[in-house]
């Protein structure tokens, strides 16, 4: 890939091949390929210019303030309407995802990794977790819909919203667990073992300490997926505006990217703008985590490099 | 994780407290496991059983339990072969068609600008790219891959539909609405073009370099290298990453309802507002519609057809990718 084209000096001085025609297929190609690759870049640049003037002109010609934006509820007047209960719902349900995330994929990941014998049945296990993680989001909602709302009669409360958003993340955290897990050297258990440990002991005391910033780091990536899902929300029936602020995992709800469909869905111009505002701050909350998540990896990547010797 | 464990106590008691333990770690770990495979379980059962409630009137384990009986209420042949798709409407039309076109027409449309697109990327990245433009350049896809798909949605109705469709469709002489199926092209596609291009770099990264090589000396340009040398060598892999962008772009749904519509209709005007599977889930939740009633079990009858169409085409990225891993092992 990096080999260098040796020059057609040699060609050239036995016979007079005419290489001009090979020369600008070859420059042609080039351009073509650096046109492409700069598609997404410019579509990229698009974007954020996009959602930044529609952002101001919000702020310019309708008047719609960043503090009363970020404090009050949702309201039918686009001049009053604000993002303060989307948000909050937002925490709310990344606060119950995390745990049913964690918990699953933690678990999951020791099992496959630690005890699970080399049978049909954890191959089953594992060729299901490729298959989970292709399934369409929406599915993830009705089937939430059918099981937790209607069928368990929950109504549609945050806890349902929270599960539909972990079933669609938690093959991520399982996939990151199972691979810092493994990345655990053997010599470590042994060594444990060797002490007298069980292999709860050691898998306690010395697997999951080793193999947590790895975990962490899947986690908080697939709670980034989680928090800008939109489908399986409406599916599990979360409000399109809600005027109230959601004060536990029992009440109704609305969220971020909710609040902001809504926004774009409906056709005056205002609350575009006010999409525009909404998207900005679900963006930083997103590089917030990743940038989370990129320092927990920089962090112990270190550590783990040492001990690992 | 909570369990209690003994302190270091020789007795043989402890020893067999502490196998007991272990035993019941084992069985709680297994449990969780095997939750992911319920889910799939669960998946197939609620959506075959609602979909019976669709096509016969009736839940499967009404009928079971003997509450109810089928009797059908949508044929198989009006919903596979129908051409209005309408469940809700006065009288009703149970023709899936409609919205199945408009998945497939986005899908293909999508596919026509990442697949080349990524693949093209994918090429510059691996073969062309100095060290400090690939630099440059990875991050800036992974930031597109990781933009939630409701921001591709409000950037088609706020900019892609009324400024690009909109000047394209003038050229034609046809004013575009607030939907419009080419809308939903160019969003699928820009968001399906990291999927393509990573996936398709790592399987050319993995060509190796005594074929390149090889192919040089045989005076190859770097142009031939390329196209004939690292694209078939990586076309297990580069195949596995189309699956993977075109399974995407069909469960896709808050980028497509919001930049193609909700109009069923079959056309293959690219300036029309059309209506996705997805989309018609996401219109649905719109309204409210009752437990029971026959859009509330349209729902599941159309999230199966979607369902089956996804797991197709994961099955086969999995058949490609188990090909893939052994001719590079």
């Amino acid at each position: 890939m990096s080999t260098e084209r040796k020059g057609d000096v040699t060609g050239r001085s036995i016979t007079d091949v005419d290489l001009s025609s090979e020369k600008f297929k070859n420059r042609l190609f080039y351009g073509l390929l650096l046109a492409a690759s700069s598609f997404g870049v410019v579509m990229l640049v698009f974007l954020f210019a996009d959602i930044f003037y529609e952002a101001a002109i919000g702020q310019r010609e309708f008047g719609i303030e960043l503090g009363r934006f970020l404090g009050n509820t949702g309201s039918q007047t686009p001049a009053n309407a604000g993002f303060y209960s989307a948000i909050i719902a937002s925490v709310w349900l990344m606060a119950l995802t995390v745990v049913f995330i964690l918990f699953l994929g933690i678990s999951t990941a020791l099992y496959l990794v630690e005890y699970a014998p080399d049978n049909r049945t954890t191959r089953l296990i594992e060729a299901n977790l490729a298959n989970l993680a292709g399934v369409p989001s929406v599915v993830y909602g009705i089937l939430i819909l059918a099981l937790v709302v209607n069928g368990a009669g929950l109504g549609s409360v945050i806890l349902a919203g929270a599960f539909a958003l972990s079933a669609l993340v938690v093959p991520i955290v399982i996939v990151a667990s199972i691979e810092s897990i493994r990345a655990v050297p053997d010599g470590m258990r042994d060594g444990s073992a060797a002490t007298g440990a069980t292999k709860w002991q050691t898998i306690r005391r010395v697997v999951l300490p080793q193999s947590l910033p790895g975990i962490m780091t899947g986690t908080i990536l697939a709670l980034a997926r989680a928090v800008g899902e939109t489908a399986p929300l409406l599916m599990v029936g979360a409000l399109f505006t809600d005027t109230s602020v959601p004060g536990g995992p029992f009440d109704s709800f609305s969220s971020m990217p909710v609040q902001i469909y809504n926004w774009t869905f409906l056709p005056q111009r205002e609350f575009l703008a006010l999409a525009a505002m909404g998207i900005i701050v679900l963006l930083v909350v997103l590089l917030l985590m990743q940038a989370v998540a990129v320092y927990i990896r920089r962090k112990y990547e270190r550590d783990v490099s040492l001990t690992g010797v | 994780m909570s369990t209690e464990t003994q302190g270091p106590d020789l007795s043989g008691d402890e020893l067999q407290g502490d196998r007991a333990t272990d035993r019941n770690i084992k069985r709680l770990l297994f449990g969780c496991a095997s939750i992911t495979v319920l889910t799939t379980i669960a998946l197939f059962l609620v959506l075959f059983d609602n979909a019976a409630g669709y096509f016969y009137g009736a839940r499967i384990w009404e009928v079971l339990i003997g509450q109810e009986s089928f009797r059908q209420t949508v044929s198989f042949s009006e919903f596979f072969t129908g051409t209005r798709w309408a469940p809700v409407r006065a009288p009703p039309a149970h023709g899936v068609l409609p919205i199945v076109w408009g998945t497939i027409v986005i899908t293909v449309g999508a596919a026509f600008i990442s697949l080349p697109i990524g693949t093209a990327t994918a090429l510059y990245l691996s073969e062309y790219a100095k060290p400090q433009n690939r630099n440059r350049l990875k991050p800036i896809l992974e930031v597109l891959a990781g933009i939630p798909t409701i921001v591709y949605g409000f950037f088609a109705i706020s900019f892609v539909t009324p400024i690009f469709v909109s000047a394209v469709g003038a050229l034609f002489g046809i004013s575009v609405g607030r939907y419009s199926m080419m809308g939903g092209w160019i969003v699928v596609g820009t968001m399906t073009i990291p999927m393509v291009s990573s996936i398709s770099e790592d399987a050319m990264k993995a060509v190796p370099d005594d074929l390149r090589n090889g192919a040089y000396a045989l005076g190859a340009t770097k142009y031939e290298v390329s196209l004939r040398i690292v694209l078939p060598a990586a076309l297990s892999g580069i195949l596995a990453s189309y699956i993977l962008a075109i399974s995407r772009a069909i469960g896709e749904t808050m980028a497509v309802s919001l930049a193609a519509g909700y109009q069923p209709q079959l056309t293959a005007n690219p300036f029309e507002e059309i209506m996705t599977m997805t989309a018609y889930m996401v219109s649905l939740a719109r309204g409210t519609s009752a437990v029971g009633s026959v859009e509330y079990q349209s729902l599941f009858a159309v999230g199966l057809v979607l369902f089956v169409m996804t797991l197709t085409a994961n099955l086969f990225n999995d058949y490609l990718k188990r090909r893939f891993q052994e001719v590079y092992r």
